[in-house]
């Protein structure tokens, strides 16, 4: 749809979730229309996705000079050689809404909306003022994503608490490390219990792990030791 | 103090003996008030337990209270989140001496199914000291009338004087518990050392 500004996404899985990608600019407009005009009444649900930045490995063929040795002579020779680089690609937040037509019993249609990147141009327009059940979504979605719905009659958190400073659903949120783990952790898990329990003993080196019985119980008197 | 079986035999000949720690203990483990607030699902059995069928009153403790400073208990029914924790502490500090804290399911006592969560507290006894403990997700009323008849129990062993005897009546003993603050990442502090203490997780 050119000049729309709407952008047909098809979904080639079988599930056939096709969507329509509106510019943030002209957004407003369009969700005015699709609630008059193609009578979309109910928005169900709005939520928001994190894409997070992709590096992407390439090949691409290099020509360059390299000084051989031919026929007895050196002398620069041309040469095409494959190079793997990464090529960076931004992340951005993206939010989607699901609407029905409760008149016309059709639906749902999913819109979505990105923003430019995930770091400060994270504003998008708020389609409060077209649905009012955007309202807390739209709330939960700046709370949890860090998305800045402009036009939204009252963007606070919703969830967390006013002073908190993070977006516990991006994907590179790091939350507090608080709790003891279990005694069966394993892989990464228990990493991270080491590292823990290392920290809040105060030693600067973790207990080295060897899970027989022997190692355990000998762990344990330490533990134990520390523990007086 | 009157020996037991001459406190029977005395009690035939219709003499009643007691001490004033027996009938102090006594009046207060028998009318126990809850503070009248409930945090999540737990809640639900709670209010279940002080319906007819199980019958809360039979303890003494059928009056729920809407304000901390007529209740004697807090039962902390339910998943405590860092949003909530410091109105639980704050609520806790506002409450009369004498007064006890029954943590009532895996929510309150640990964190339970949230343990690994950001938003939610690994169990009120980091900021306040809990006399019951209750697992469960949620608890039976069973369960919580368990509780009620250990906390009585505990109530009943308790000596008015001597080193043990409970916080309201040690003038030295610390009182109010410092409430967190809700931070830029946590509440802070993540605990009160004074009650709480990382528990020796073994392996």
């Amino acid at each position: 749809m050119p000049g729309a500004g709407a952008e047909f996404v098809s979904n080639p899985s079988v599930s056939g979730q096709h969507s329509l990608r509106l510019e943030p600019t002209q957004a407003v407009a369009i969700a005015k229309f699709l609630r008059d005009e193609m009578q979309f009444d109910f928005l169900s649900n709005v939520t928001g996705v994190d894409w997070a930045d992709k590096t992407v490995p390439e090949k691409v063929k290099v020509t360059r000079t390299v000084a051989k040795t031919v026929d007895g002579v050196e002398q620069p020779v041309e040469e095409t050689v494959e190079e793997t680089r990464t090529r960076v690609t931004p992340g951005y937040l993206e939010v989607v809404y699901h609407l029905y037509s409760v008149a016309l019993k059709q639906g749902p249609l999913t819109i979505r909306m990105r923003t430019i990147n995930r770091v400060d141009q994270v504003a998008l327009p708020s389609l409060t003022p077209i649905w009012r059940s955007a309202e807390f979504q739209e709330r939960e979605i700046f709370d949890l994503y860090g998305v800045v719905f402009t036009g939204h009659p009252d963007l606070r958190r919703l969830l967390m608490w006013d002073a908190f400073k993070d977006h516990p659903m991006r994907r590179d949120y790091v939350e507090p490390d608080d709790f003891e783990y279990e005694p069966t952790a394993h892989d990464d898990v228990l990493k991270r219990a080491q590292a823990q329990r290392s920290r809040d003993q105060g030693s600067a080196t973790p207990a080295t792990e060897d899970l027989s019985l022997g190692a355990r119980a000998g762990n344990r008197d330490q533990l134990a030791k520390a523990g007086q | 103090m009157v020996e037991e079986g001459l406190k029977i035999e005395l009690g035939k000949q219709g003499v009643f003996v007691t001490t004033i720690q027996e009938l102090y203990n006594w009046g207060r483990r028998s009318s126990i008030w809850p503070m009248q607030f409930g945090l999540a699902c737990c809640a639900i059995e709670m209010i279940a337990t002080t319906m007819a069928r199980y019958d809360l009153a039979r303890f003494g403790a059928e009056v729920f209270r809407p304000s901390p400073r007529q209740a004697d208990l807090m039962i902390v029914s339910g998943t405590v989140t860092k949003k909530m924790a410091p109105q639980v502490v704050r609520l806790y500090n506002q409450m009369a001496e004498p007064k006890y804290v029954i943590a009532m399911g895996a929510c309150a006592i640990s964190g339970g199914p949230f343990k690994q969560g950001y938003n939610v507290l690994k169990g009120i006894d980091r900021y306040i000291p809990v006399d019951v403990h209750i697992p469960g997700c949620p608890p039976r009323p069973e369960a919580l009338l368990h509780a009620f008849m250990t906390l009585q129990k505990k109530i009943d062993g308790q000596s008015l004087t001597g080193a043990d005897r409970p916080r309201h009546l040690d003038a030295a003993a610390q009182g109010e518990f410092p409430v967190p603050v809700q931070g830029d990442h946590d509440l802070e502090p993540a605990s009160n050392p004074g009650v709480w203490t990382v528990p020796v997780v073994l392996k």
